[in-house]
């Protein structure tokens, strides 16, 4: 059993079949990638994990709970978070304040009063914050309007947000995508510290077969809604029906 | 001190001072001189620059905080008026029954009005918004609610008001027959002269004002707290909001009640000063004139929206005042033709063409200068610093938020 | 039955003001992308057009006539507009008489000028800031615009006949055997709406510079790829928003004499009409127009009120509320029309 099983989903736009009996399972403490070429179904797949789109059919557990229904705060308390494809920062607050509603998140849950007691009187909290800054090499960004950072930063305080929370899954929508080849090798760096260092599983749909190949276990390869293979790395490396996927379409 | 950092106590001893001090500051031109018509050191005046300071210090907490502008924000101001008044009529003049009653009533409302709105945001809000406090209009205008359950509870178009044979049960006989706070008349002042100089202290403006501190100071602490954060991070970005395992819903819905009962708060002060509560007071214009208020000060600052209130309340005041003859002394030293042309443009500005001024008011501000009059504070504070210091202080202060 | 009838009858000129105020409301949120919180003046503006041309019409030179005195003996001042005097006393007065359907010629270039203006020189400014400021900033002009209307013409109603022919009533239900009694301006006015309203259909459906709207309304970052100056046709598409508008209130002076805040009491339902027929949809935008109109009227019946006192002032709102919790889209929105 995996900590999230994802068995027969189906989910259909219209007249077009945009998932049809994906099976997944994804292993606790493993990094596993989900790829595919435009159009597989990849970001819907994701979408029915965190509560944006219900499927028509099929059912999706996490830890044995279903997620399906549940709004996407229900989810995120549940144990998952998601990096997007485009980093989503709070972008007009400092890049502190942005580390602080994480964990204020994860302390106090989806919705907590506490409208008289100020944050600086909220030690424990702030130390939590600081000291992920800290590890995401930020500390001397804490006043810096998230905004103003560059591309690659935003993307290590989203990816330093959603670990503050201690998640026990992450979910990674094409964490490099539109990044400078440097930045990109920084974040697959970040990404392998996390996942030696940490008790996290981590899901990542993915389009660079670098990223890929540097960070998953175990990879399932999604093609017109239904996966098409699911292997270990160096077994999809030479699989036939992959490359005919892949490069009969893209390139 | 008080649980506030260095920077907020000094604002808020900035803005005690100022309301303590009022009486003083606002009459600085001697009694008869031509100056004088700028004055604003009367209790009428004070009273509602503190009322309305209170309005837009709740309003801006849901506007400035969560970016929801709601339209329909005069609704709460009418309820706490309507349930300051019935407690003068059933108990006695003690403003002291009404007042908590004013925020609890607006704030039921709130939270019904508020459930519904805040189901959609964006303009689905505004208009939402705006539809509630026009149907609250309608039934208070019409006493719809009254004719309903059979009693007056509006006494619409007239407006409610105490009549001698009212029940006030709780009515001593030595007991005063206006507002007051256990024997503290509100209309009582005691006037200080010094000089050609005459200084009103009013019981009421006092009392508004220590109401109004409170309020602000408790606005400051919503600012600075957890809570004030996350309201921070719903006008920031929504979609991270939720994926970060929080639940926007009640943050806002929570916020929209506590601004709602600050509105009440000063409707209740507004019957507190005078007793009386009628259907105008929630009409749109009301609704917009705080909106104007908060974003003329600056929407999402501390200070701003009782900058703004007070602005356009002395501006009001003035502006109504000036008449054509004023305008003809002002314009005397021209020659007469030239006279006479400048009092013809002017003229519908003034007096009842307030409310034209204040549309263009609202256009520019809107236009040139989004953040309010705290910016361009700022800006002109920067421009000077650059001027004089050179440039190493202003890349320093660049990064700061906007307090 | 004929009660029944009598009551969408009345509901229909209300309706098809709110109708055609949703519409242009409808027009330009969707194509320009802003709520136009000044779109309630333009609909008032458009009422003092009307009322401007029946002035004018009316101005007057007065002449003694020495034949005729008065009771004091003195000769006896006769006022003739400056109209009679060109035309002859027949002509003249039968114009002066159809002053407000002449109007409408008067308004036409008056609104879509205004409208063009308004676009130009303000509302284009803004497609790139927040809906807030946007709002904010339509309102100030609403408000402007109210008071400039106001200082010229006064706070009070100015009533504006329907020429004779059309001012009495009829009994329109002779042709299917019921009786019933209404208006005749009333019907004329539905039918003007209903015209109006279909041309605006035809005009975005049948024509070329209709279907690059249509498709702007759509996905306007596509049609702006092909090269089309979606821009321009925006431009115009405000000012026939205005015209519509302005023309509604032309046509309305008859039914209400106008006041200077007639704009924004109609604009208050009009919004609650767009939300209920669903953002961005025009049929939804004219349905809900009508039937919150008729739905009004029924309210007002006196055998309502009397079970449910006031009922008739608030019944527009209580629906938008019911369909808004149960249909969050209105009646006809499109998904994903404002959905954040």
């Amino acid at each position: 059993m995996g900590i999230l099983e994802i068995k027969d989903v189906g989910k259909r736009f219209g007249g077009l079949q945009a998932l049809s009996d994906v099976n997944l399972s994804v292993k606790e403490n493993s990094c596993h990638a989900i790829i595919g070429p435009n159009g597989a179904g990849k970001s819907t797949l994701l979408n029915c994990l965190v509560g944006k789109l219900i499927p028509d059919s099929g059912s999706v557990m996490f830890d044995g709970q279903s997620v399906l229904g549940r709004s996407p705060y229900e989810i995120n308390q549940m144990g998952i978070s998601r990096v997007f494809q485009t980093p989503e920062i709070f972008g007009d607050l400092t890049v502190m304040e942005n580390m602080l509603i994480p964990i204020f998140a994860k302390r106090d849950g989806a919705f907590r009063m506490h409208a008289i007691e100020s944050v600086l009187a909220e030690k424990q909290v702030i130390e939590q914050a600081e000291a992920m800054l800290e590890e995401m090499n930020m500390a001397d960004k804490r006043h810096m309007h998230a905004a103003a950072m560059s591309r690659g930063d935003k993307r290590r305080l989203e990816i330093g947000m959603c670990l503050s929370q201690e998640p026990r899954l992450l979910l990674l929508d094409e964490p490099t995508a539109g990044m400078a080849r440097a930045d990109t090798n920084n974040t697959i760096d970040l990404l392998k510290e996390i996942k030696e260092e940490r008790d996290i599983t981590i899901a990542i749909i993915e389009h660079d077969m670098h990223v890929v190949f540097s960070l998953a276990d175990r990879i399932t390869v999604l093609a017109q809604g239904t996966p098409l293979v699911e292997d270990d790395p160096q077994n999809i490396r030479g699989n036939p029906k992959v490359r005919e996927a892949y490069l009969g379409e893209s390139a | 001190m008080l649980g506030l950092n260095k920077k907020d106590v000094t604002l808020l001893t900035f803005v005690a001072v100022l309301a303590l001090f009022a009486p003083f500051i606002l009459n600085p031109f001697p009694e008869g001189s031509a100056m004088a018509q700028f004055n604003a050191g009367y209790p009428d005046l004070m009273q509602r620059f503190a009322i309305f300071g209170i309005f837009a210090i709740g309003f801006n907490l849901l506007f400035g905080l969560t970016g929801y502008l709601s339209f329909g924000h005069a609704a709460f101001l009418g309820i706490g008026s309507y349930a300051v008044v019935w407690m003068y009529k059933l108990l006695d003049y003690n403003v002291l029954w009404g007042l908590p009653l004013a925020v609890v009533i607006s704030g039921i409302f709130a939270l019904g009005i508020g459930y519904v709105s805040l189901r959609r945001s964006g303009i689905y809000f505004s208009i939402l918004t705006l539809a509630f406090a026009q149907m609250m209009f309608a039934i208070s205008y019409s006493d719809l609610l009254g004719r309903f359950v059979g009693t007056t509870i509006t006494n619409g178009e007239t407006g409610l008001q105490v009549y001698t044979s009212d029940p006030q049960i709780l009515l001593g006989a030595n007991e005063p027959n206006t507002p007051h706070l256990f024997g503290l008349v509100m209309n009582n002042s005691f006037f200080l002269e010094v000089g050609a100089w005459q200084f009103t202290f009013n019981v009421g403006y006092y009392f508004s004002a220590i109401v109004m501190l409170v309020m602000f100071y408790l606005s400051v602490r919503i600012f600075r707290s957890p809570f004030g954060l996350m309201l921070r991070a719903i006008k920031s970005n929504n979609t991270r909001m939720s994926y970060t395992g929080l639940n926007p819903r009640p943050y806002t819905l929570a916020v929209f009640v506590i601004s709602g009962m600050y509105a009440g708060l000063a409707g209740g002060l507004m019957a507190a000063m005078d007793p009386l509560a009628g259907a105008e007071r929630m009409q749109w214009t009301a609704s917009g004139e705080v909106v104007l208020m908060t974003i003329l000060g600056g929407t999402g600052t501390l200070i701003g929206p009782v900058l703004g209130a007070g602005f356009i309340k002395y501006f009001e005041n003035i502006f109504s005042k000036i008449n054509d003859n004023v305008l003809h002394q002002w314009f005397s030293f021209m020659p007469d033709g030239l006279e006479d042309a400048m009092v013809f443009i002017v003229h519908p500005f003034i007096g009842k063409g307030w409310h034209l001024t204040l549309g263009i008011l609202f256009m520019l501000v809107v236009i040139f200068l989004p953040g309010g009059l705290v910016e361009g504070g700022q800006r002109l504070a920067a421009w000077i610093r650059s001027k004089r210091g050179g440039a190493e202080e202003n890349t320093k202060s660049s990064t700061e938020p906007a307090e | 039955m004929d009660a029944f009838l009598l009551q969408i009858l009345n509901g229909l000129d209300k309706g098809s003001a709110y109708a055609l105020i949703a519409l242009g409301l409808t027009l330009i949120f969707g194509t320009l992308g802003v709520v136009n919180f000044a779109h309630g003046a333009l609909f008032m503006i458009g009422a003092f057009c009307a009322v401007t041309l029946s002035k004018l019409l009316n101005l007057s030179f007065i002449v003694e006539d020495p034949t005729q005195k008065d009771f004091l003996g003195n000769p006896l001042k006769v006022k003739t507009p400056y109209i009679e005097s060109w035309f002859g006393p027949e002509v003249g007065s039968v114009i002066i008489d159809w002053s407000v359907p002449l109007a409408i010629l008067f308004a036409i270039p008056i609104m879509v000028a205004i409208g063009f203006i308004m676009e130009r020189g303000l509302i284009k400014h803004f497609y790139k800031r927040p809906h807030a400021d946007q709002i904010l900033v339509t309102f100030g002009l609403a408000i402007v615009l109210q008071e400039i209307v106001k200082y010229f013409y006064g706070a009070n109603p100015i009533p504006t006949p329907a020429p004779e022919a059309l001012s009495g009533v009829a009994n329109i239900g002779a042709v299917i055997g019921l009786d019933i009694v209404y208006p005749v301006w009333r019907i004329v006015y539905f039918c003007f709406a209903a015209l109006i309203i279909g041309s605006v259909f035809a005009f975005l459906q049948f024509t070329t510079f209709g279907m690059v709207v249509r498709a702007g309304m759509a996905d306007r970052e596509t049609v702006g790829l092909l090269g089309i100056n979606i821009d321009r046709r925006f431009t115009i598409m405000f000012g026939i928003a205005a015209a519509v508008a302005g023309l509604a209130g032309v046509m309305y002076t008859p039914i209400n004499s106008p006041n200077y805040h007639m704009g924004m009491d109609f604009l208050v339902l009009s919004f609650v009409v767009v939300v209920v027929g669903g953002m961005g949809s025009l049929p939804g935008a004219v349905l809900a127009g009508f039937l919150l109109g008729i739905l009004e009227s029924f309210a007002s019946m006196n055998e309502v009120k009397n079970w449910l006192p006031g009922i008739d002032q608030i019944i527009i709102y209580i629906v938008a509320i019911i369909i808004l919790l149960t249909r969050p889209r209105g009646l006809m929105g499109r998904k994903g029309v404002m959905e954040d």
